[in-house]
């Protein structure tokens, strides 16, 4: 593996960025250091307002680093912008752009001009990339016309136009129904798979498509790099722990989940999906992370005094969340104050 | 599947481009921005009723009050000339200078930031394809125009007619450039920026009057509007008998306009590079502008 970081696909060593604001400046990164190995599917995994997004647009040259160094593809993002533009491209969910009125087929071709592709090769291109990503029942309708499963396709057949050497995700599945996401996923691990060398940054805040598709994993929260490794070596980081997922009838009286969180041998309390048949119901789901399993029968007394009844309990593998809630003391989902360890 | 860096082993190597694949990149570039402009011709047949039917009511409208003032024959032909030359101001106040705030909100802002071509190659595509579109429109205008109303016309000089037209485009379009980037960096609504700019242009542009009716505001709009200067020669080479010592007079030679015009072209072009390039520092620097979710 390389160690000098013009041979890195991204090497960034403290790099801050801070928008002006008011009442207060607000520090989107904070000092982040990364190094990504050239042919690696990279994730960054972390909630809204993480930075993960600010990191991409640095890493594509939108955005200047209010401090620190950062690489791409061994170029400078600060001076070296033109040459960083043409070996990347960056798929961005929820992403509406082109031009309503083309048709799928006119909308990549036009992009493929912007990377200075040939009439010819743009449209061979085109047709490829079409059929990769399964929009040729598509390939004649205006772009206006698609649903956002297929207008996300066709935003990510535009980022390969240009075979980019680091391709930069920024939360493509966002929004896109099971199939849909489940089959960018695809794509996107066939087209890497094709050409030793292709490196991706992927930014979500879906731990599964991270463990489904990420060699490693940054897990990120205020700006922060929190945790870095193999999602393996991640997941190792709280196996000491036993971790239960607890569905009640109703949220605990008597100072809720926090309550919980600071019971004796409770390392953790955070809010979970409430799925299955409760899904839509008054009930609540709990992942609790336990120093051991002793402290169980603690966390069911304590919610029984509380009001609440046990519809349902099992033990849990370790996730990235778990991994997550272990290093900031919160779920995805949950802001300041609503979850306790 | 065809690669696009096909001799290239490294990202580096990839990186490296002659200037001959530079220039080819914007070249393409280019064609492919002002691709959607052209190809909506087809597409969008409503642009009939609205951007031709609908000005032609302007026009019919000045055309009988000539009339009915029993104005010489030349403020029809004058007129109608001033209807299609509204078509391009319209097309650089609407898609030209609105149209980085329209592409930041869809997202393709920050695209064509990221992507290897150079910015002022999506302005000349836009400019490229805004031209084209809207020639299609003022020539439906000057067509429909003449014919109901029966002007004529005597063009001696056609090449230089022609000429004075491109000369007119370049400053035009170069402002439209211009304002793209200016749009951007001082307002929220570029609706109402360009909503700002419509009306004071039709007036001191003279594009529904003879311009030497507002001496001396005149003098200074032939110093600043391509509109003013283009119109102005191109009604000369169009309409040459017009009473010299009248209303109808010429503001400058045709020469010394053609002159005016060539340095605007300059000036223009110019000044929307340095917008630009002043535009792209402080997106990266501020984090504004050329972000979507900003």
């Amino acid at each position: 593996m390389p160690d000098n970081p013009d041979d890195l696909a991204i090497h960034a060593r403290a790099v801050t960025r801070i928008y002006k604001a008011k009442p207060e400046p607000v520090t989107a990164l904070g000092g982040v250091d990364l190094d990504v190995q050239p042919g690696e599917f990279f994730g960054l995994l972390g909630p809204n307002g993480a930075g993960k997004t600010t990191l991409i647009k640095i890493l594509t040259t939108l955005l200047l680093p209010t401090s620190g160094t950062a690489r791409v593809a061994g170029f400078d993002v600060v001076n070296e912008t033109a040459k960083i533009r043409r070996v990347i491209n960056m798929v961005s969910g929820g992403e509406q752009s082109g031009y309503g009125l083309l048709t799928t087929r006119e909308q990549l071709w036009m992009f493929s001009q912007f990377y200075g592709l040939t009439q010819r090769d743009g449209w061979k291109r085109v047709d490829e990339l079409i059929e990769i990503t399964g929009l040729q029942e598509q390939r004649d309708q205006k772009v206006r016309t698609l649903s956002t499963g297929q207008r996300q396709k066709l935003n990510f057949a535009r980022g390969l136009l240009n075979d980019p050497w680091v391709l930069f995700l920024d939360e493509p599945t966002l929004g896109l129904d099971v199939a849909a996401a489940r089959d960018l996923r695809e794509h996107t691990l066939a087209w890497k798979a094709e050409t030793e060398g292709r490196t991706v940054l992927l930014t979500t805040h879906y731990m599964v498509e991270a463990e489904q598709l990420c060699d490693r994993i940054a897990i990120v929260d205020r700006g922060r790099i929190l945790a870095l490794g193999t999602p393996e070596e991640l997941r190792r980081r709280v196996q000491a722990e036993s971790i239960f997922r607890i569905e009640l009838d109703q949220l605990p009286a008597q100072g809720g989940l926090a309550a919980i969180g600071a019971l004796p041998g409770v390392v953790s309390a955070v809010h979970a999906d409430v799925d299955g048949e409760g899904a839509g119901s008054d009930r609540v789901a709990v992942k609790v992370a336990l120093a051991d399993d002793s402290a169980l029968t603690s966390v069911v007394t304590a919610v029984a005094e509380r009001g609440s009844h046990l519809v349902g309990l099992e033990k849990s593998e370790p996730s990235l969340e778990d991994v997550f809630v272990e290093l900031v003391g919160r779920g995805f989902g949950d802001e300041d104050g609503t979850s306790a360890s | 599947m065809s690669s696009y860096h096909a001799l290239a082993k490294t990202p580096r190597e990839a990186a490296e481009w002659s200037t001959g694949r530079l220039i080819r990149v914007n070249m393409r570039a280019i064609v492919g921005r002002a691709y959607p402009r052209i190809i909506g011709l087809t597409r969008e047949p409503s642009w009939i009723f609205f951007e031709i039917l609908l000005p032609f009511l302007a026009v019919s409208a000045f055309v009988f009050v000539y009339r009915a003032l029993e104005a010489p024959e030349e403020f029809i032909g004058f007129v109608v000339l001033g209807g299609a030359m509204t078509a391009f101001w319209l097309n650089v106040v609407w898609m030209m200078a609105a149209q980085f705030y329209w592409e930041k909100d869809q997202g393709n802002l920050e695209l064509y930031f990221s992507a290897p071509m150079h910015l002022m190659s999506i302005l000349a595509g836009m400019a490229i394809g805004g031209l084209v579109m809207t020639s299609s429109r003022a020539l439906a205008v000057i067509g429909i125009g003449s014919i109901l109303f029966g002007v004529s016309y005597d063009i001696q000089q056609p090449w230089l007619l022609a000429g004075v037209f491109f000369l007119t485009m370049i400053p035009l379009y170069g402002m439209g450039m211009l304002f793209a980037s200016l749009f951007l960096m001082w307002g929220r609504e570029g609706f109402h920026l360009a909503q700002l700019l419509q009306e004071p242009i039709y007036f001191l542009g003279g594009v529904n009057f003879p311009i030497r009716a507002i001496m001396p505001v005149a003098a200074l709009a032939i110093a600043v509007l391509p509109l003013a200067v283009g119109l102005d020669a191109m009604r000369q080479l169009v309409f040459p008998n017009s009473d010299p010592e009248e209303v109808l007079a010429p503001m400058l030679p045709v020469n010394v306009e053609i002159v005016i015009l060539a340095v605007m072209g300059v000036v223009f072009l110019v000044a929307a590079r340095l917008a630009l390039g002043y535009l792209e520092r402080l997106a990266r620097r501020e984090g504004r502008l050329t972000l979507r979710w900003q």
